[in-house]
């Protein structure tokens, strides 16, 4: 198979193509709104990663400074990179899918953009308030309460466009993308609210606000992030490769596993504290049935890019969704292993734990958030990417960085938790092995900003139109294209020279 | 086939059961535990008030948690009674009184649950927290000195701590905690879960 003609479609009728095409610019004004903001906060987000990364390593670095104290930073990193990088890219992610999926135009073309714009007040206005001191102090929740109005008001309007989307849908046959869609569209609001008013509420107890947390920071990784990340997997591999998907079944399998039994998992992160051991235990038998759900989706997409890996050297979308989806069959596993009582026992209260969730969060959601946005930027703006060698830049920087971090800092948890749990050795030992482990993260990170810097440029540039139009993908040059593009330009020359 | 109807059942009805189940069977189930009345007839835990209610806003704005967990886990478990910092196990009834969830999941630096009884001279927390250094060589805790002014007069005011001789400077010879600094060591001063509760035995 020739290496460029890479999603050649089997047989597009016209009518199909106008209708893509009216889906397409029906979604422009509400996808880049919540793009180019999520690009936005994932840039501050990284300026924040490294400065609270340094902070760790060299604790007297702008210490004066009361709103950049490294407990400040570190809640400013995780809430930009939550609610405004990984949130609004998987909002413009899934209204564009379910349009594309549905052959539906976007509903409420005022409205949704505009609850783009109310949704980066949101989360200017939380974390303002956690620089300034307003913070909840509950991870993953450390947003002020009003800042549940504009994502409410948000939330209500991408709910509703989702319905609508779905009752208007001219395909009758469901997706297992649009299933993962829903889900995690009814599922996110739900998790947000009732966990707001059970950690932050009078009168509950302590302890349930703990459980409540923990049901909660899991909950939006595995019921939301993920299966916005797993619907762009299940869309893009097959688009891309011209492949249907493996096993109808073994996807719906998959679907059903994951709403029963990860909803169950969260409690895994109190192990050792001091709540009841069933809920614990409840936790881990959770953590452990999610061994269903990810093999299915991880035998599902192996076998559709079975035969396909050699599109992963021209296709910039395929590349960073495989590494996504490499990366959850990883970070699952490894979740279900870290949930046992011996695991957590030296992993718990460590550096493990941040490398765990930069694999789920990082690895896994953004690679896959990248992946999608370097399809979807171009249909929306009838452009291509302006250089393909830049787009080569942006994959290898964040993949080696997010390797580095992961690997780097896994370990030294490891080592940590071992060196924690033996009593002979002095504490201040603990930390001074960690040390250069804690300046490798930074390096890594710095690396995976670079990439940041080199993906906003693109966009940056797509939004200018310095791109061609739109003829087809923009794809990597191997050296077989290479060849094929020579000997075109030969031909053209030698056709010249005849019409001459 | 139209499934559209099955999963907006299924979707709702696994999160609401998993909430029942984790969140709200707990809930019910501590709702019959009050505090303990311990043998000198006191009331076991106290809901926190005053200054130390405040410096807990301070512990909370200033993000302690990302460093420090206030939890002991069990014997056997982990080392943490073995280092000392608790003589049991924290249990349900020791947060019941708690209106935020400060457990936390991170020890870059050691465990609080019971600083207060751990280490109970305020000068040593004043002057770990305007730099960690001064007291523990080797810290990397950040320092907080927006907690404190500095001062050098001859006569230094009542409520200074004295720097010691190498930290000092000829403009900052004591330092002296602003409101803050003190609301939030009162509040370091009253971590104290050593109290014997029959179901950490």
């Amino acid at each position: 198979m020739a290496s460029i003609a890479v999603t050649k479609p089997a047989a597009v009728d016209s009518q199909e193509l106008l209708t893509r095409v009216q889906t397409d610019r029906s979604c422009r004004q509400t996808v880049l709104i919540y793009y180019t903001s999520a690009v936005f906060w994932l840039l501050l987000g990284s300026v924040l990663a490294i400065l609270a990364s340094l902070k760790m390593h060299i604790p007297g670095f702008l210490a004066e400074w009361e709103w950049l104290t490294f407990g400040r930073v570190r809640p400013a990193h995780l809430t930009s990179m939550i609610y405004g990088w990984a949130v609004m890219a998987a909002i413009g992610t899934l209204l564009w899918l379910q349009a594309r999926m549905g052959r539906v135009r976007l509903p409420l073309p005022l409205l949704l953009p505009v609850s783009g714009i109310v949704w980066n007040v949101g989360v200017a206005y939380g974390m303002i308030a956690i620089l300034i001191g307003y913070s909840t102090s509950t991870e993953w929740l450390e947003f002020p309460v009003p800042v549940l109005g504009f994502f409410g008001f948000c939330l209500v309007l991408v709910i509703y466009a989702s319905l609508v989307m779905m009752m208007r849908r001219k395909v009758h046959h469901t997706y297992v993308s649009q299933w993962y869609i829903y889900g995690g569209v009814l599922w996110f609001p739900f998790l947000y609210v009732s966990a707001l008013i059970l950690t932050q509420a009078p009168h509950v107890n302590g302890t349930v606000r703990a459980i409540a947390n923990w049901w909660f920071a899991h909950n939006v990784l595995g019921l939301w992030l993920t299966p916005i990340g797993l619907a762009s997997a299940y869309y893009f591999i097959p688009k891309v490769t011209g492949r249907p998907v493996h096993s109808y079944h073994l996807s719906l399998l998959g679907f059903w596993t994951l709403a029963l039994f990860y909803n169950w998992a969260g409690t895994h992160h109190l192990v050792g504290g001091p709540i009841p051991a069933w809920v614990i235990t409840v936790g881990i038998v959770g953590s452990m049935m999610m061994f269903i759900p990810v093999t299915t989706v991880a035998i599902n997409h192996h076998m559709t890019m079975l035969g396909q890996f050699g599109h992963l050297k021209t296709s910039p979308t395929l590349r960073f969704v495989v590494f996504g989806a490499m990366s959850y069959t990883l970070v699952s596993f490894h979740g279900s292993l870290a949930a046992l009582r011996s695991f957590s026992e030296v992993a718990h209260f460590t550096h493990h734990t941040i490398a765990h969730s930069h694999l789920g969060v990082y690895c896994f959601f953004t690679m896959m958030m990248f992946g999608a946005m370097y399809y979807i930027f171009p249909r929306i703006l009838r452009r291509e990417w302006s250089s393909a060698p830049l787009i080569k830049v942006h994959f290898w920087t964040t993949a080696i960085g997010s390797i580095i971090y992961v690997v780097g800092l896994g370990w030294a948890g490891l080592v940590q938790g071992w060196m924690m749990n033996n009593p002979d050795i002095a504490f201040m030992d603990v930390v001074k092995y960690t040390i250069p482990w804690l300046e490798s993260r930074s390096v890594a990170g710095t690396l995976m900003s670079i990439g940041h810097v080199v993906f906003a440029i693109l966009v940056w540039r797509m939004l200018r139109g310095d791109g061609a139009e739109q003829q087809g993908p923009t794809l990597f040059t191997t050296a077989r294209s290479l060849r094929a593009q020579r000997e075109r330009k030969a031909r053209a020359r030698e056709r010249a020279k005849g019409v001459a | 086939m139209n499934r559209s109807l099955l999963i907006f059942v299924g979707v709702i009805f696994t999160v609401v059961f998993s909430l029942s189940g984790l969140v709200l069977v707990p809930d019910w189930q501590f709702s019959e535990v009050g505090p303990y009345k311990t043998e000198d007839g006191t009331l076991y835990p106290q809901p926190l008030t005053g200054p130390p209610e405040a410096g807990r806003h301070v512990y909370m704005d200033l993000g302690c948690i990302y460093c420090h967990t206030q939890q002991v886990r069990p014997e056997g478990f982990g080392a943490d009674i073995e280092r000392g910092w608790g003589r049991r196990r924290t249990v349900m009834r020791d947060y019941m009184y708690d209106p935020i969830n400060l457990t936390g999941t991170m020890r870059t630096g050691p465990d609080l649950a019971n600083i207060g009884a751990r280490q109970p001279s305020k000068t040593w927390q004043y002057l770990h927290l305007y730099n960690p250094v001064i007291t523990s060589p080797g810290s990397i805790m950040p320092p907080h000195p927006f907690l404190f002014s500095v001062g050098a007069e001859a006569v230094a005011p009542p409520d200074a701590v004295a720097l010691p001789a190498e930290w000092q400077t000829p403009t900052a010879k004591y330092i002296i905690p602003n409101s803050r600094g003190r609301f939030l060591v009162d509040y370091l001063m009253s971590l104290d879960k050593s109290v014997n509760l029959p179901e950490a035995e």
